[in-house]
């Protein structure tokens, strides 16, 4: 593990710069987001304000170090649901293979699949309003099939192995043998996978807040601040770029991050399995 | 094959009947009492008791499911609580912008990404594909209502090529129509195409790397020639799989689209109906999107038996 | 008439060598063997002849087919060489072909990339190579797809393929290691013909030294990129003048020395087992068939004794092993181990499976990579009341490794830091560590090469003198299975045809399909093993 892949590196500094942000964010923003200053609206980037003002006079940079803070917890929190239920429901499902729980499983992803996750925040933020947390149900929802098809997939090329046959052989059921042979087999890719749901539950949360079903003002957020450039963009562009800027880079940072990831963990899987 | 169709369509039918029920289940159970959460908290009893009536709200689920399932069937979605047509007006004047910029969209896409993941694959390794693949890196990452605001300052705004937004209608005319939905299915279509782009490369390696591509080479076929009429077209049934994925997102993603661009399309539609807290125009586009994903897959699957003969076994 | 000069050939990829002046002629119409271990460097030979190397690799040498050489030309021109002068064909027949292509048009592109003919009548010309390889146009039209093609029918339309452009020369790396006995004479048959029909030269590569025997005139013996003994086969097999060649000989047929006697008492008993299972569904209205995997079996296995089971793929050898392993359940019949009876799937008792244990073929599906090779030998514990712990637990693994020639410290590493024959070592450990009284070997040894082979039987039989234990050997290779067990049984589609004393079924086969695999069976001469 002494050569890490650039992307990896690279994509690894992005991110941390954002997550470095959402953090420090708890305890120091260059300007107070929650105070308006007219005054000072639509001032250019400069010594004092880095990123400029935007319509109300907020410090940009400010505002994209609480915005991390909000795309950065729904992508997590989104994820994680999407792990603790995607996963069991998965593993569960290829251990079952061939019987009608597989199929039910499997019937249930492809009909979770149907709902993008837009159009699942569409349905619950009509019957409970738009909210973050209505936002982390939407995306996490979505993130669920994802990872059950990523799980059953994986489990169901090991349980061929002879490995598994020889745990059977050893008195061990399906459950023991999912937790002690399958899981650990397939964490590698689960790792992947989630960087990829992390950087779309980053996209996802933006176009939700873009729209206005996500986290709502005063709370910062990326994709709020894109909506509400919109219509000032020919005068004072910079208070589109800035945002969009923050959401490419997270984004882009976690991608390459991923792609670094599966370099160092597949390639050794199937070097061994030669 | 025509098992296959069979088999394929009874999933279709069980998946849009398990759709409906879901939608049921949270637009009209969910809720509460549909007709009162539409009138808000100030509302009278009486308005209420009548909403109720109008809406047919006093039968059981049972009765409300089936009238509900039986009146879609026949292209009746209700009446709008807001403008007191019936839903079915208003979703045919917008789908016909939502649905096509969606194809637009769609057709931008796979047209670009299909001779750049070729070429990518083909030159692996050299600089036109670590070009391509930064690109695309770049390309997922930005999210399309963004780029779409970015495309209407460059081109609308500062040099005027097309308008900054709305829909001129079908009537004035073919191509002034698709001139304004050009701008917006280009923001669509480009992180779409980056992923299909990335996707398309891989799957071409993947299958130089199987067994019958080294047979082929055995013959006597040059590289080309192996990747052309051996690797292609298996590289393609992964892709269309993507492809057919991908058309949930890009209807998701049009509707977002439809914001920056101000067309009257299906999202303008479905956003005031969230904020009226009008519930049945709600319901019915969303049905309507769900339903289209679903067709799109049926027809993903019975392109995959047509290209796949081992499909067709089963 | 010369037909190949290959002169002081090597390859390095990426810097390692990967074959050290290799040399050898051939003639036309000459069937010219290369036999070798893994790694000997044989399949590199024809792919150098092929140009079809990895990317990293650099030769040296000459290859000359009829006065041009090979390794000299360029990209475009060897295009026009391969399939062309020069065919071949690989190892795995179930993948070579095309999936979605049609077999008519796969043979027919052969011969319009060269520019042979148009469209219709390459159709025609592939119909009669389809013909001469023995897939005849009933059922086997041209519009059929490979994955309606067994594994050997997948590999004849690969030989036409090869040959519709009738090349002088035909190199065929290990053609018939994935398929089935009667299904490997058949296609060394059908190469035999094809070379003397066709007047083409044939480089046969392969592991197996008795295939070698029965074909080839002349044969060089490749060991780590060398050819260490070259010449005439039958002058080759007498002489052995190399300590290399003497060696592969006599691992090929060797018999390990065994010294247990069996007992009278029965250990496994089987009385009319019968498993079957459903095939999924091929249409909504017609109910699911069921396929009965195994028809009414029955045989004693006794104490002390090496019982071979023998049958090619599908006869239902697999899933026999999983019934008596208890891991499936039975529609009808028993299974006795010592007496009790073996109640598959949810319960059987744990005090009953720890007297058997299983020994599988593939050395790299064999364990979790992700575990140590210390945990992986005690996994049987988990079968035990009170398992050992500590100190306890540590010295039986050290012992189990011990046992099986390794070492205490090879606890500590991981399974990819071993080869092919250590891992079924560590296997033989796993299987070995509870003190079992049968060891079901399925296909054990299979995978492995000819001399590493010939150390793990040593093994078994060594362990089986000192632990009293009991083999049921399953294999679908006749020649080890003969040199090993005691008492053999024939299975072909679900039943025991034929059972006995294993020199009495070789020597005498009563059953028809007994002779018939017997035929097929490639030997070596016999006054040959030292």
């Amino acid at each position: 593990m002494t050569n890490f892949p650039r992307t990896l590196i690279f994509g690894g500094i992005l991110f941390s710069i954002f997550l470095l942000c959402a953090l420090v964010s708890f305890v120091w923003t260059p300007a107070d987001v929650e105070i308006l200053h007219i005054t000072a609206r639509f001032k250019l980037p400069s010594a004092i304000h880095w990123f400029g003002t935007d319509h109300f006079g907020r410090d940009i940079f400010s505002m994209i170090m609480v915005g991390a803070r909000t795309s950065i917890a729904v992508a997590v929190v989104a994820v994680g649901i999407g792990i603790a239920l995607g996963v069991p429901l998965g593993l569960w499902a290829a251990a079952n293979h061939g019987h009608w729980l597989d199929d039910l499983i499997m019937r249930g992803n492809d009909l979770v699949f149907a709902f993008p996750s837009l159009i699942i925040a569409i349905l619950i933020t009509a019957v409970f309003g738009p909210s973050a947390f209505n936002a982390i149900i939407a995306i996490g929802i979505f993130n669920i099939p994802v990872f059950a098809r990523i799980s059953r997939g994986g489990a169901l090329s090991i349980w061929t192995l002879d490995y598994i046959l020889s745990a059977r052989v050893a008195g061990k059921r399906a459950f023991r043998i999912s937790a002690e042979h399958i899981l650990p087999n397939i964490a590698n890719l689960l790792i992947v996978q989630g960087t990829i749901q992390f950087s779309l539950g980053i996209l996802a949360e933006a176009a939700l807040s873009y729209v206005g079903l996500g986290v709502q003002p005063p709370t910062p957020s990326w994709g709020r601040m894109l909506a509400d450039s919109q219509t000032m963009i020919s005068i004072a562009p910079h208070l589109a770029l800035f945002p969009g800027f923050a959401i490419i880079l997270t984004v882009l940072g976690l991608n390459l991050m991923g792609d670094g990831l599966r370099d160092i963990l597949d390639p050794r899987i199937r070097r061994t399995q030669r | 094959m025509l098992q296959f169709a069979l088999t394929r369509f009874i999933s279709l039918s069980l998946s849009l009947i398990a759709a409906s029920v879901v939608i049921f289940a949270v637009i009209e159970i969910i809720p509460g009492d549909p007709a009162s959460f539409m009138l808000g908290i100030n509302a009278q009893p009486d308005t209420i008791a009548a909403l109720r009536e109008q809406l047919g709200l006093n039968g059981s689920l049972l009765s409300r499911y089936v009238n509900w399932v039986s009146g879609m069937l026949v292209g009746d979605f209700g009446i709008s609580y807001t403008y007191k047509v019936p839903v079915s007006e208003l979703i045919l004047a917008r789908v016909w912008i939502s649905l096509p910029l969606a194809v637009y969209a769609l057709a931008i896409s796979t047209l670009i990404a299909f001779p750049v993941g070729l070429i990518a694959a083909a030159k692996r390794g050299k600089t036109i594909d670590i070009t391509i693949m930064g690109t695309t890196q770049l390309g997922i990452a930005i999210p399309n209502f963004w780029f779409a605001m970015i495309l209407v300052l460059i081109f609308a705004i500062n040099l005027r090529w097309f308008s900054a937004g709305g829909f001129p209608g079908w009537e004035e005319g073919f191509l002034l129509s698709i001139k304004s939905l050009t701008l917006p299915a280009i923001a669509l279509a480009l992180p779409q195409a980056s992923i299909l782009a990335r996707i398309m490369r891989s799957s071409i390696l993947d299958t130089l790397d199987q067994d019958y591509v080294r047979t082929a080479r055995a013959k006597g076929l040059s590289q080309r020639q192996a990747i052309w009429r051996h690797a292609l077209k298996n590289a393609l049934i992964p892709v269309l799989t993507i492809i057919g994925m991908q058309f949930s997102f890009l209807m998701a993603g049009a509707i977002i689209i439809e914001n920056v661009f101000f067309l009257p399309g299906l999202g303008r539609l479905i956003f005031q109906g969230i904020t009226q807290r009008d519930l049945i125009v709600v319901e019915s586009v969303v049905m309507l999107l769900v339903f289209a994903v679903i067709i799109v897959t049926f027809i993903v699957d019975l392109t995959y038996a047509a290209v796949d003969p081992r499909l067709r076994q089963r | 008439m010369r037909l190949l000069e290959v002169k002081d050939l090597s390859v390095s990829i990426h810097g390692t060598k990967i074959l050290d002046n290799v040399s050898f002629n051939i003639n036309e119409s000459e069937i010219y063997g290369i036999v070798g271990e893994s790694g000997s460097g044989k399949s590199m030979t024809a792919l150098s002849l092929m140009g079809l190397l990895p990317n990293g690799s650099k030769s040296t040498g000459s290859a000359s087919l009829s006065d041009t050489d090979l390794l000299k030309l360029s990209e475009e021109k060897m295009c026009s060489y391969r399939g062309n002068a020069i065919g071949m064909i690989f190892q795995e027949p179930m993948t070579a072909l095309n999936p979605v292509q049609t077999i008519g048009k796969q043979v027919a592109e052969t011969l319009i990339i060269h520019g042979q003919a148009n469209k219709k009548e390459a159709l025609e010309i592939a119909r009669e190579k389809l013909n001469r390889v023995g897939l005849l146009e009933e059922q086997f039209p041209l519009d059929k797809y490979p994955h309606e093609l067994s594994g050997g029918q997948r590999q004849r339309v690969a030989i036409a393929m090869a040959i519709a452009m009738r090349p002088k020369l035909l190199i065929a790396d290990e053609p018939t290691t994935a398929l089935d006995v009667t299904t490997q004479s058949q296609i060394l048959n059908l190469l035999k013909s094809l070379v003397e029909e066709e007047s083409m030269a044939l480089i046969l590569i392969t592991h197996d030294l008795a295939v070698i025997s029965g074909l080839a005139d002349n044969v060089a013996v490749m060991q780590k990129g060398k050819i260490v003994e070259e010449g005439k086969t039958n002058t080759i097999f007498k002489e052995m003048k190399h300590p290399y060649t003497k060696q592969l000989f006599s691992a090929s047929d060797h018999v390990p020395e065994r010294n247990t006697k069996a007992e009278e008492t029965p250990l496994l008993e089987l009385n009319h087992v019968i498993r079957k299972y459903k095939l999924p569904r091929e249409n909504i209205f017609k109910a699911p068939q069921t396929f009965t995997a195994v028809n009414d079996v029955s045989f004693v296995l006794k104490k002390g004794e090496n019982l071979g089971l023998v049958g090619e793929s599908g006869c239902g050898k697999s899933t026999l092993t999983r019934a008596i392993l208890g891991l499936d359940e039975l529609q009808s019949g028993e299974i006795f181990l010592e007496g009790h009876h073996v109640n598959a799937g949810k319960k059987l008792d744990s005090s009953l499976r720890r007297k058997m244990q299983v020994v599988f073929q593939d050395p790299f599906g064999s364990f979790n990579p992700r575990h140590k090779v210390g945990r992986l030998i005690s996994e049987p514990f988990y079968l035990i009341e009170d398992r050992p712990t500590g100190d306890l637990l540590k010295n039986a693994i050290n012992q189990a490794l011990v046992d099986v020639g390794l070492n205490a410290e090879d606890a500590e590493k991981y399974i990819h830091e071993f080869s092919g024959g250590q891992r079924q070592r560590i296997a033989i450990a796993r299987a070995l560590i509870i003190k079992p009284s049968l060891i079901v070997l399925d296909e054990a040894v299979s995978a492995l090469d000819v001399s590493i082979r010939a150390q793990v039987l040593d093994l078994l039989a060594e362990l089986s003198n000192k632990f009293e234990l009991s083999y049921l050997f399953i294999s679908h290779d006749l020649s080890v299975v003969r040199n090993i067990t005691d008492r053999v049984m024939v299975m072909k589609a679900g039943s025991i045809v034929e059972s006995g004393d294993t020199q009495k079924v070789f020597e005498n086969p009563t059953h028809p399909y007994t002779k018939e695999l017997i035929a097929a069976t490639p030997r070596l001469p016999e006054n040959l093993t030292t």
